[in-house]
């Protein structure tokens, strides 16, 4: 039964679905992200956004920025978010309010921000659909493109390569200096 | 195969969709994530077009600079909140006007 159905499905039409299936998943959760009020709500639709966002890398063949997005966002910006939630939350509010995790902050000047957003939008779309794309190459297949991305890092993109990492050590070390409290 | 042009849209969506994260939020941290929004989307827009150039990969390479980049954006933008936090006991930007009492 389940073989039959697998047979009679098209190749290309389980792609589309999952394509959009991926897509709607990133949307919805920056939507959410853009309406929702409640902080925490907010950062865990940010990682449905996210993961959404890295399924999407699949499909255009990216399988390496794939995996690092899920391991450099989620594992590392979406925890260090929470973190700074979690760090900062008013104790006073917290003390007295019945629901201690529900940490809410209210939206400014929403009327010009959504005109503005939705005139970028339009304008992008126009440009997009106006836009007449001559595809010279031809598309990237099955194999996966870790291999070409170690060779890039160490032929062509070697000095880049060792420049971010002493610039990632630097940040890191900054972000350390920064925060620490300060004795008085 | 995926046309090109329907990468783009989603890309245009979820920068549109950052943008007005950015632009609408009160909290310091919502702002970062409205920001990180929009740097996912210019990635994924990138990737869309490294898929017609699978020997290079430039795309896909830039896409990988901009994520360590943005990685180290945050943190450091933490590290600042956290101080302005220590400071004013208060992470709304509209009450946060004045560099020093």
């Amino acid at each position: 039964m389940l073989d039959e159905l697998l047979k009679n499905l098209d190749y290309w039409l389980i792609k589309q679905i999952t394509f959009w299936a991926f897509a709607a998943i990133t949307v919805s959760g920056a939507l959410y992200l853009l309406f929702t009020k409640n902080v925490l709500y907010a950062a865990f639709s940010l990682l449905l956004t996210l993961l959404g966002v890295a399924g999407l890398f699949v499909f255009a063949g990216a399988d390496f920025l794939a995996v690092s997005q899920i391991m450099i966002y989620v594992g590392g910006i979406l925890i260090l978010m929470i973190f700074g939630i979690m760090l900062t939350n008013n104790k006073n509010f917290q003390r007295t309010n019945l629901q201690p995790n529900k940490i809410e902050v209210g939206h400014h000047n929403y009327f010009w921000a959504i005109l503005v957003t939705v005139l970028v939008f339009l304008g992008f779309l126009k440009i997009i659909f106006e836009a007449n794309f001559h595809i010279i190459g031809k598309q990237i297949h099955n194999n996966s493109s870790v291999r070409q991305i170690g060779i890039n890092l160490m032929t062509d993109y070697i000095f880049a390569f060792e420049v971010i990492g002493i610039f990632l050590l630097a940040a890191l070390i900054g972000a350390v200096y920064i925060a620490k409290k300060e004795k008085n | 195969m995926i046309a090109i042009q329907n990468y783009l849209v989603i890309s245009v969506l979820l920068f549109s969709i950052g943008l007005a994260v950015a632009v609408t939020k009160r909290n310091a941290i919502l702002i970062l994530m409205g920001i990180e929004l929009m740097l996912n989307a210019v990635n994924w827009n990138l990737v869309a077009f490294s898929q017609y150039d699978p020997n290079r990969l430039q795309g896909q390479m830039f896409a990988l600079f901009i994520m360590v980049v943005a990685a180290a954006e945050v943190t450091v933008a933490l590290a600042i909140i956290l101080k302005i936090y220590d400071y004013f006991k208060n992470l709304d930007l509209d009450k946060i006007n004045s560099l020093k009492k």
